[in-house]
């Protein structure tokens, strides 16, 4: 019975060639307009949060700053309050797994005739542990390193590009501000940044160094920033607080008085980030839905005609045997049988378009299962939303007038 | 009492008497009214019939336009209800069936031929006459088959796969035919059968009806206007402005008379 009807369907649809087509195109349009807003929305969200994963897992960055005088409000980081000993105060917590205290600032290096702009980042070895980020040529600098003056460098990506083009960069000297540093590792490539900063564009440095050397601040042993990772994701909220209390201990702040650092939570801040731009798929994917919509009312628009027109033949299904059922399912199945194939059309022009729009204007795709099998799903909903009423308009056509009609 | 087939065709059975409802009857209409609602109010298409049909008869039904036997026809082949009264098709009250119990009766008892021969022009020919099996719930291979059998025995078992539209007007009718048939039907109803067809070829269609009655004692009951029609038939109604005129033997009746 379905398989016949199926055949019939097919052969009704083929006689109208160029209708069934175009009905089918709004559909295909409607699909593949949801598949690729689907995949630029999802494509968005995934890139914000790795972007924000890239940037280490249960992470606290404590800035030093946002004091007051007299109402006039600096920004966090403009008066240096952080120090190294808070940074190895914050590390006797128990609910801190790392701890790296950092300065950074932009510099000019230089290797042989090239030279390059980028930023210096002065840290402890544990900075890389807290960022997972891993040296891929050559060696991290150790702890005490990081603390005694050697003059040793780690560079980005980039940053060995524009210096050393197809050059090994470890063990190469290269001068950071007129000093000379060795080079002693390669960082693994990060990619962008969610600000548009490319991460691979940077040298990092032990932090004492840094500190006397290259960004020689009149407050002796402060830093920028520390950058705090918690043991577990649940730890992070009490190793916040834990990290206020000490540190408001440490720098004698009165109870009244405001904090002279910040405390950035960024888990917070990702959870925030992937509900705006969850926010953004579903926009982007109701706004696609309209068209989808509007496929639909054509569908239900050439079902009607085609109910009409065959007024007759459904006379004479009736007249030998039909039921309602019969007839009605016959006319869903041609409807659902246009939306089918224009959803599985749109589908693959939606994933080819995506991919078009990755490649051409740097967008970011992301297609997964889900959105492709909810654009099928709802195109054989639309079928059959919408080819419900003209198919029950047959179904309860009175025999004796469905024969009598003149078309 | 004799099952109706077994008197056909040597001994006509006895015409007229509607009172007496025998077994075998495939049909009979008792008090049968049908009305239509109009603006001006309902206006009466059929009066009080009361008919009775035995299995295995050859049934013409005649009357001048507005008689009513369009409207009987569709009654008869389940496709209206009577207003009032009670039409019995095998022993059962049409008029309180569902729709769907409606449908069954047309898919199970009745076989049509219309007129303008009503084929499906997108569908071959086996599978207009498969179509009446597709709602039988018949599995595809013996569709084919019953439907290959039937064309051949309507004599077009060389336009299997055609188009209807590719073939003639009596070869149409032939499909028809094939298709009214392929059920099995008890009781096969044709409108105007010939109203398309030249003579020749009405006749041939007619022979064909003539032959399928006497071999398969199906019940047939032709509506027509054409005389030389319902000469093929046993015995003849006649209606006028809705009611029964004349029920008898074809030969005992001359249209002249009426007016």
């Amino acid at each position: 019975m379905i398989a016949s009807l199926l055949g019939e369907a097919l052969a009704a649809m083929a006689a109208n060639r160029l209708r069934t087509f175009l009905t089918a195109l709004g559909i295909l349009i409607g699909v593949a307009a949801v598949v690729l807003m689907v995949a630029i929305g999802q494509g968005t969200q995934s890139r914000v949060s790795e972007s924000i994963a890239s940037m280490g897992s249960n992470l606290l960055i404590v800035r030093s700053g946002a004091p007051s005088h007299g109402g006039v409000r600096g920004g966090a980081g403009s008066l240096p309050t952080l120090t190294v000993m808070d940074a190895e105060a914050i590390g006797q917590l128990s609910r801190a797994a790392l701890v790296a205290p950092m300065v950074s600032g932009s510099v000019q290096v230089v290797y042989g005739p090239n030279n390059w702009n980028t930023s210096v980042i002065g840290t402890t070895p544990d900075y890389l542990g807290i960022r997972d980020w891993r040296v891929v040529e050559g060696r991290p600098f150790s702890e005490s390193e990081a603390m005694s003056g050697v003059r040793v460098a780690l560079v980005g990506s980039e940053v060995a590009r524009q210096l050393f083009g197809e050059e090994d960069p470890v063990g190469k000297s290269i001068r950071i501000q007129r000093s000379p540093f060795r080079v002693i590792g390669l960082l693994e490539e990060k990619g962008q940044s969610l600000g548009g900063h490319n991460q691979d564009d940077t040298i990092i440095v032990p932090l004492s160094m840094a500190q006397r050397q290259l960004f020689g601040t009149q407050f002796q042993g402060t830093v920028a920033m520390v950058m705090v990772q918690a043991r577990t994701a649940a730890e992070m909220t009490p190793l916040e607080g834990n990290i206020r209390e000490l540190l408001r201990q440490r720098h004698h702040l009165r109870t009244r008085a405001e904090d002279d650092f910040r405390i950035t939570n960024m888990t917070e801040v990702s959870e925030t980030a992937s509900e705006v731009t969850g926010m953004l798929s579903i926009l982007l994917g109701a706004i696609a839905s309209i068209s989808l919509f509007v496929g639909g009312i054509g569908i239900m628009n050439i079902m009607m005609v085609s109910v009409t027109e065959r007024t007759r033949e459904i006379g004479i299904r009736m007249a030998i045997g039909a039921r309602r059922s019969d007839i009605m399912l016959q006319f869903l199945m041609e409807s659902v049988i246009i939306t089918v194939s224009g959803g599985v059309v749109g589908i693959l022009v939606g994933i080819g378009l995506a991919m078009l729009a990755t490649r051409l204007f740097d967008v970011w795709t992301l297609i997964s299962a889900t959105p492709v099998v909810l654009a099928f799903g709802v195109s054989v909903a639309v079928g059959l939303f919408f080819g419900l009423y003209p198919a029950r308009k047959a179904a309860r056509m009175r025999p004796i007038d469905a024969l009598r009609y003149q078309g | 009492m004799w099952p109706a087939t077994m008197l056909l065709p040597d001994v006509p059975p006895e015409y007229g008497s509607t009172d007496d409802i025998c077994m075998s009857d495939i049909l009979s209409l008792s008090g049968l009214n049908k009305e239509y609602d109009t603006d001006a109010g309902p206006v009466p298409v059929l009066r009080h019939l009361e008919v009775a049909v035995g299995e295995g008869e050859f049934v013409a039904v005649m009357g001048p336009s507005g008689s009513g036997k369009s409207t009987l026809m569709n009654i008869l082949g389940c496709l209206d209800v009577p207003s009032s009264g009670h039409y019995l098709l095998d022993g059962r009250d049409v008029g309180g069936l569902s729709d769907d119990e409606l449908a069954k009766v047309r898919s199970e008892v009745i076989g049509f031929v219309f007129q303008g021969f009503n084929l499906l022009s997108r569908v071959s020919l086996v599978g207009n006459v498969a179509l009446p099996l597709v709602y039988q719930r018949m599995g595809r291979a013996e569709r084919q088959s019953c439907a290959t059998r039937m064309l051949e025995r309507v004599g077009l078992k060389e336009w299997l796969d055609s188009l209807p539209p590719r073939i003639s007007g009596g070869q149409q009718q032939r499909v028809a035919i094939a298709r009214a048939l392929v059920t099995e039907p008890r009781l096969i109803l044709a409108d105007e059968p010939t109203g398309n067809l030249d003579t020749r070829t009405g006749r041939d269609i007619m022979h064909l009806l003539q032959q399928i009655n006497r071999d398969s004692g199906m019940t047939l009951v032709v509506v027509t206007h054409d005389h030389n029609v319902a000469r093929y038939a046993s015995r003849l109604i006649y209606l006028l402005d809705g009611r029964i005129h004349y029920d008898g033997p074809v030969g005992g009746f001359r249209e002249e008379e009426v007016a």
